[in-house]
């Protein structure tokens, strides 16, 4: 009797197998199947074990495109979560405002971002852009396409305008989450604005601040659309992100095999700084330290 | 000191929050502030505080009006129903914090924190963080931020309705004593009239915004002068009869009739409502001037080693309180006995004419 009813939970489990297959292990297996083999045609395969890994590990353009990302992702997530907390901390917390405050925020989200892209273009092109010609005639001389340093600055600007909104909206849930009698009891004690924002607020957002750093570190990590439209990876290769560079190698040199092991690596890298960031988060503040 | 509030009205959108409150706390004393939800207890305690104002009316400590004065500049404590400690905080950090920020040197604040956390048990804990205890635990960590404070103003808005039962009879308690030991006005808000009893000091009546009655919290509970407060004041709410006295006779609905007895004889003839606790009412015979009232039972719950029996006297919905577990079928007619000198009269207008002589070694539930 006990077997049988081993056997029907594995059945009742059957769909969820069914899904996860179709939806990671499957795509995912094709992928290591072409990162394992030199692959010309239906019937003309090699096996080649791990020479695309190995190329791909030495390839210097991926070595540079792999510091720009992170160095655009520490940023992303430097700039973004503190102004982020900071517009939830400024925003009403009752009227009309919130409604008004919401939807201004929810706008650049609800945008598809390759619009995010050519938006930006318009907006920043030197000789009819709105802030390209603005900046232009105060006399400083700005060109996203031209100079590494101005579609670096074009590039994170376009990224905050976008996606700030979302730690925003995370930041404002968790402090209208914090029930009034905390304020009521700071303010008893006498306690500053400061202190009641590092040791109420701070470690009550802990739990969405870890979610939208997450976010934003995954999100910034696989960047694609945004830039490539924006600059397309130049000027020469210095926003050329991963993603970027991947497409470049899976599609422009129709190189499969090296884009399939580099995927592989992209997504294993991905994979390691979320669960590094998430250990992190989770044990500040809970007293392990002390 | 001495906390006066002098006609304050609190209108909040439209809305009457609180009404024409006046009320006097002198210096040292317990007061327990009575009232159902939305009755304006957390109000009353926030103006007290200093956290709100009043729309009209003012608050005078030691005569002085203090209603605009910030409630960082007052010397209050308050506790909360939710558990409130800062949750990066250690145990030791929370308690110390108020006397952090009020300046009192190092040595001064490990003295007072120990002591405080002594007095509520909360020495092993002191490293611990407030995720790290037990709703019971972090409700003491916050009560020893209050108390150890020294406030001249010690406010805490129903700070047991959060835990358990056993927990909260244990913490009532502790409390007791600490408040007796204390030298600040304590002010504690809570809906049980069990919890009034057993906390003693001074109670205040509130309904609806409006204070309905004060006085010691036994002679309160003992001379309830209206109906209102007769409810607010009893738990289960006090059940009512309609009662027809026509000249030496009272009589219950159509059948039930009884001479009228003790603190009753004087009631001019009328119809009058009878108010009875449910604790009042008996299964069995116990005097020969008990009347019998035929009843339908309704539901009958069991509440810990107590059997709370609703029945059906024509019409009239009454609950009767028996103690250890009994049950009982749904629709079965049982007879609910009740002596007449312990009813309650209230006239038509609902105003108290005539109480029970109080039996000085059966007073309710104290300790």
């Amino acid at each position: 009797m006990e077997k049988w009813e081993n056997n029907r939970a594995w059945f009742l489990i059957l769909p969820v197998f069914v899904i996860v297959a179709f939806s990671a292990i499957i795509p995912l297996m094709t992928v290591v199947n072409y990162s394992v083999q030199d692959i010309f045609g239906p019937g003309q395969r090699f096996f080649v074990g791990m020479e695309w890994f190995r190329e791909v590990i030495h390839d210097e353009r991926l070595h540079s495109a792999l510091l720009r990302q992170l160095a655009f992702s520490c940023m992303v997530l430097l700039i973004e979560i503190p102004l982020g907390v900071l517009i939830a901390l400024a925003m009403p917390k009752k009227g009309w405002g919130v409604s008004a405050c919401l939807v201004l925020l929810a706008l650049p989200l609800l945008i598809p971002w390759n619009v995010i892209g050519t938006i930006w273009i318009i907006f920043t092109r030197p000789d009819i852009g709105l802030l390209g010609k603005t900046v232009n005639d105060l006399g400083i001389a700005f060109d996203h396409t031209a100079r590494p340093l101005d579609a670096w600055i074009t590039v994170m600007a376009m990224e905050v305008w976008h996606w700030t909104p979302l730690v925003a909206l995370l930041a404002y849930a968790g402090l209208r989450a914090i029930p009034e009698a905390y304020y009521q009891a700071a303010k008893i004690d006498g306690a500053s604005s400061w202190a009641v924002f590092r040791h109420i607020q701070l470690p009550k957002m802990r739990g969405v601040l870890t979610i939208a750093v997450l976010l934003r570190f995954m999100d910034s990590f696989l960047i694609y659309a945004e830039p490539f439209v924006l600059t397309g990876g130049g000027p020469g290769d210095t926003t050329t992100f991963l993603s970027i560079y991947l497409v470049k190698i899976a599609v422009g040199q129709f190189d499969l095999g090296p884009a399939a092991a580099f995927s592989l690596i992209y997504f294993l890298i991905v994979l390691l700084f979320c669960f590094v960031f998430y250990q992190a988060l989770q044990n500040v503040g809970t007293g392990e330290s002390r | 000191m001495g906390l006066t509030l002098e006609h304050v009205d609190r209108i909040v959108d439209g809305e009457t929050h609180l009404c024409d409150v006046t009320l006097e706390f002198p210096s040292g004393s317990r007061n327990i502030l009575l009232g159902r939800t939305l009755a304006g207890k957390t109000t009353l305690l926030r103006i007290m505080a200093g956290l709100d104002r009043p729309t009209r009316g003012r608050v005078l400590v030691d005569g002085k009006d203090v209603t605009g004065v910030s409630v960082r500049k007052r010397n209050v404590a308050m506790v909360y129903q939710q558990f409130i400690n800062y949750p990066s905080f250690t145990v030791y950090d929370n308690i110390a914090s108020p006397l952090r920020l009020q300046g009192v040197p190092r040595e001064e604040i490990d003295r007072r924190v120990r002591e405080v956390a002594e007095m509520l048990r909360l020495t092993p804990l002191l490293d611990r963080l407030p995720a790290q205890l037990s709703g019971g635990q972090q409700q003491r960590t916050a009560i020893a931020r209050a108390l150890v404070k020294d406030a001249d103003l010690l406010l805490l808005d129903e700070p047991l309705v959060n835990l358990d039962y056993k927990l909260r009879e244990e913490l009532r308690e502790e409390l007791t004593a600490i408040f007796e030991r204390g030298r600040s006005i304590v002010v504690y808000t809570t809906t049980e009239p069990t919890e009034a009893l057993m906390l003693g000091g001074n109670v205040v009546i509130l309904d609806e915004g409006r204070v309905l009655q004060t006085g010691p919290t036994d002679q309160v509970y003992h001379r309830p002068t209206t109906m209102r407060a007769a409810e607010v004041y009893s738990d289960p709410p006090i059940n009512y009869l309609d009662l027809v006295v026509e000249g030496s006779q009272a009589r219950i609905g159509e059948q039930v009739t009884f001479a009228l007895c003790a603190h009753l004889e004087g009631l001019a003839p009328g119809r009058y409502h009878a108010g009875l606790r449910a604790n009042r009412f008996f299964l069995k015979r116990r005097t020969d001037r008990d009347v019998a009232l035929e009843s339908q039972v309704e539901l009958s719950e069991i509440n810990g080693s107590e059997t709370f029996i609703h029945v059906n006297h024509q019409g009239f919905p009454l609950v009767v309180h028996e103690t250890g577990i009994r049950t009982y079928k749904m629709g079965s007619t049982v007879t609910v006995h009740a002596d007449p000198a312990q009813f309650f009269v209230f006239n038509q207008e609902g105003s108290l004419v005539a109480a029970p002589e109080v039996d000085p070694g059966r007073t309710p539930a104290r300790r």
